[in-house]
């Protein structure tokens, strides 16, 4: 018998030594749509890396905006018109009757409620508060006239595509198109 | 003074998770968080025994769920356990690798 109070692990020295050569250290994570899949796809990739003890970055532009505006962000929508993947078996015509897409995205929305994820802003605290930054594409807010105060309290600043690029500075640094 | 120590196998995963929960001491935790250079203050001792705590009850854990456990905000528990809180907190607690992805 021995003392496994005082030894090491040597399972957990074998983690340790492969964090070393872990390869995704930062990911930046462009999210350019603003349905709400996209949206919590994007939003679920940053805040797992955060969990997962990696850095993460966020970078909305064009329709991904409305995920980080105020007004916009708690009322994502998802398309039921030329979604082909969106009940296969309904007619696609149907997609495009007034308020099914809303009524589509509000039992979209339910369903994620039971599944115990956050809504779009709490989300975006969420990542804030694990210390990921977010970001707003400096074209895309001029094209829609947003200025820093429509957009959420937690978007860091709004920057051109170059300093997006130096989000990536240093090791290990991966980029995710949304 | 004499002291003694209690002698035992303690069984692990690959990863250095508790392979049977109830195989945790104080001493354990003790032993992992100064493995991870985590210096255990009465915060993590409180959020280590509700951990527990919510897992022998059967809940689903997530870093959301102990955000609103009342013990700390997300931001404390990235503070207290950093680089992957959940994950680290579960292991010192001596509770299954979190399988959440939210």
């Amino acid at each position: 018998m021995e003392d496994v109070l005082t030894k090491p692990i040597p399972a957990v020295a074998a983690v340790r030594e492969n964090k070393k050569k872990e390869t995704v250290k930062k990911v930046i994570i462009i999210c350019s749509k603003g349905t709400l899949e996209d949206v919590y796809a994007a939003l679920i990739m940053a805040n797992g890396a955060l969990a997962d003890g990696r850095d993460a970055k966020m970078f909305f532009t064009f329709f991904g905006l409305d995920a980080i505006s105020k007004k916009k962000a708690d009322h994502l929508h998802t398309a039921t018109v030329g979604n082909s993947a969106f009940m296969p078996a309904m007619p696609t015509m149907m997609g495009g009757l007034p308020g099914f897409e809303a009524f589509a995205s509000h039992m979209m929305q339910k369903q994620m409620d039971k599944l115990d994820m956050p809504h779009v802003t709490e989300f975006i605290q969420m990542i804030d508060a694990a210390g990921g930054e977010i970001f707003a594409c400096k074209l895309a807010a001029d094209m829609f006239k947003l200025k820093k105060e429509d957009l959420l309290d937690e978007v860091k600043d709004i920057i051109t595509v170059g300093e997006m690029y130096a989000l990536a500075d240093g090791e290990g640094a991966h980029f995710i198109f949304i | 003074m004499e002291t003694a120590t209690i002698e035992k196998q303690i069984e692990v995963n690959q990863e250095g998770y508790l392979k049977d929960s109830s195989q945790w001491s104080e001493d354990w935790a003790k032993k992992i968080a100064t493995e991870n250079n985590i210096p255990l203050t009465p915060k993590h001792w409180d959020v280590l025994h509700w951990l527990r705590k919510k897992h022998e009850e059967g809940v689903a854990l997530s870093i959301r769920k102990v955000g609103n456990s009342g013990l700390v905000d997300i931001k404390q528990f990235y503070g207290l356990f950093p680089g992957g809180p959940l994950k680290i907190a579960s292991k010192i607690a001596g509770i299954p690798k979190p399988v959440s992805c939210i």
